[in-house]
């Protein structure tokens, strides 16, 4: 099946990136909104269309490898796109094709005034960034992907403040850890390029096997994971999430939440698995004495935050940082079961987060807040937002038919197949905790009665039919798993055999 | 002696790289936390510097008369990070005006201070 011509059908690893880059710039020279609107809304399909016609190569013809300008690959930079990476694109590409349909509403009343067209261009610029950091096969290149998105975002971020000052702080929060975060992984990168002289992620690991107890490269190593760790908001390390989530207008929420930090998952995968290789971080480190309690503690501690907040975007975002740490359990495994956990986590929690945060921003939109209190008798005056918003809270505690229950089933199939059943006991337990936050959500929203006289009408279809996309996708891929769970699991076992 | 001078740059990374990172964790005035991480980032760009240069290389250059050159990469790819470094203080300098007309300050305990009686 190809989808463009032969001579795009050639390229389709560079337009992925190109297309978004140059559009960035053109959409900021459109001054009306609506055509910002349009322009990049166009984009961010075409942009999904290449990448499911990348993953429909992958699938068929294997590994991708395309060399930028035509400089052989140790020397010149290089985009590598298998299994896995071709996957965590579709999922970038599709959140943000959907949540653009969302944007033009939700942008139009959050942020407003002559400030949505430089809305569009960020937005389209964080996804080349985003795009980039997943595509790419260099490791320095990938640093500057990440700078493009991390400093596209915090712009996105500080939009919210025409509605909270406090979105300017979490900004700046985010951009100091951020960019710390970021510092890291490039003295990381220098320390193992002084001892390999190459930067490619392919030459690198090769480089690497003969030299892994070198104290450059494990000194290397350490300041990777933790840039990283950083940048996924993994738990000791997750203080800029919160508040960037919560103040941040729904839209940016709604994309943020369902790609930056999955993107960084996948950033930690490739490091783990392909550059640095199993054997020796699992076996002689024991790094997996590391991850696995710091992955158990961001299980249950955020998870318990989030029970007491009585902001929902707050709560939904600690709950965020509760996933990631189901994500780095399922690495933290090191094996095929465990990563195909983490990969499937990826895409589903994806949509389920996406079609949260959008159900929270109609919710915004009709209430004017996102309190506990705003929430009240909201099941019969926005049935079909709140339904969403049930369904979506179902996903996030993992029962049976949405797409959480695939991640815990696999999540808790691995902890066994290690023998490590406490593990598996503390996952149930864990979901427990999602129960009692998203119960206060539902016992609010149905059994309490509306506030005197509060005329609330549902959201506006353009709010509903994204929202419910995101939703309907965490239903569809809860019952018929078969086709996201057969690429999780051969980009597991491709990753898996790369690095063993 | 000379294990210490001979690692010289090296040792100045590290004290930069901590100068920076302490204005960053301890300084409560925004622009002073900016200026910290500056430094930070100027530390890691000595870092890639200092081990792409030889003593006596010359710029790699196509000519009989050279035949020691420094090697290229870490600068080109420092060019890239100061360029990153560059943008990320502007944003945040403008991040910190926008923080000063909305709060009327840019000292972290009175902007916190503001929000907890909000």
């Amino acid at each position: 099946m190809t989808l463009f011509p032969a001579v795009v059908e050639a390229h389709l690893a560079v337009l992925l990136i190109v297309v978004p880059l140059i559009a960035a710039p053109l959409c900021s020279l459109l001054r009306r909104e609506s055509l910002a609107w349009i322009f990049a809304a166009a984009v961010s399909v075409v942009c999904l269309a290449l990448a499911v016609a990348i993953l429909g190569q992958v699938m068929a013809n294997g590994p991708i490898a395309y060399e930028m300008g035509g400089w052989a690959s140790p020397w010149g930079i290089e985009f590598r796109i298998d299994r896995l990476n071709a996957f965590v694109l579709v999922i970038v590409s599709a959140i943000a094709a959907v949540v653009m349909w969302y944007a033009h509403g939700s942008v139009r009343a959050e942020i407003g005034g002559d400030q949505q067209p430089h809305y569009y261009t960020l937005y389209l610029l964080c996804l080349t960034g985003l795009l980039g950091v997943t595509a790419t096969g260099d490791a320095f290149n990938l640093f500057v992907f990440l700078e493009i998105s991390s400093l596209s975002s915090y712009v996105l971020i500080s939009l919210g403040a025409g509605r909270d000052r406090r979105a300017l702080t979490a900004a700046f929060t985010y951009l100091v850890m951020g960019t710390i975060g970021a510092t890291f992984y490039v003295i990381g990168i220098g320390l193992l390029y002084m001892v390999t002289g190459t930067l490619n992620m392919a030459d690198l690991a090769v480089r690497l096997a003969p030299l892994a107890d070198n104290t450059t490269v494990l000194a290397g190593f350490a300041f990777i994971m933790v840039g990283l760790s950083l940048k996924l908001a993994l738990f000791p390390l997750h203080l800029w999430l919160p508040n960037a989530y919560t103040y941040a207008p729904s839209a940016v929420t709604a994309f943020l939440a369902a790609t930056a930090t999955k993107v960084a998952v996948y950033v930690l995968l490739r490091f783990l698995f392909t550059v640095f290789g199993t054997d020796y971080l699992f076996e002689e480190l024991t790094l997996n004495g590391f991850l696995l309690p710091l992955a158990v503690i961001a299980m249950f501690i955020p998870s318990l935050v989030a029970i007491f907040q009585t902001n929902i975007k707050r709560m939904l975002a600690y709950s965020s940082v509760a996933q990631l740490g189901y994500m780095v359990l399922g690495l933290s495994f090191a094996s095929i079961t465990g990563v195909t956990a983490t990969v499937i986590h990826l895409f589903n929690h994806a949509v389920t987060k996406g079609g949260l945060f959008m159900a929270l921003g109609a919710v915004l939109l009709r209430t004017g807040g996102v309190s506990l209190q705003n929430m009240a008798g909201l099941g019969r005056q926005m049935p079909l937002t709140m339904a969403a918003f049930v369904v979506g809270g179902f996903s996030l505690i993992g029962v049976p038919t949405t797409v959480g229950f695939i991640s815990k089933w696999y999540l808790i199939l691995a902890a066994l197949e290690d023998g490590r059943w406490p593990i598996a006991f503390l996952i149930l337990a864990s979901s427990l905790l999602a129960v009692i936050y998203i119960w206060r959500v539902v016992e609010v929203a149905y059994f309490q009665p509306a506030l005197e006289g509060r005329k609330i009408e549902e959201a506006p279809l353009s709010y509903l039919i994204p929202t419910w996309l995101l939703i309907g996708a965490s239903l569809y891929f809860g019952v018929d798993a078969t086709y996201t769970l057969e690429v999780a699991g051969s980009a597991a076992a491709h990753l898996m055999g790369n690095g063993g | 002696m000379t294990e210490v001078m001979s690692h010289f740059n090296y040792l100045v990374v590290v004290v930069l790289m901590m100068i920076g990172f302490y204005i960053v964790i301890s300084g409560s005035n925004l622009v002073k936390k900016v200026v910290g991480l500056s430094i930070f980032q100027v530390s890691v760009f000595l870092l890639y510097i200092s081990m792409g240069k030889i003593i006596g290389g010359t710029a790699p250059i196509l000519d009989d008369r050279f035949t020691v050159y420094s090697n290229p990469l870490p600068h080109v790819l420092i060019l890239t990070a100061i360029v990153v470094g560059v943008a990320t203080t502007a944003l945040a300098g403008a991040l910190i005006v926008r923080i000063n007309e909305a709060y009327g300050s840019i000292e972290e305990d009175e902007i916190y201070r503001q929000d907890g009686d909000a």
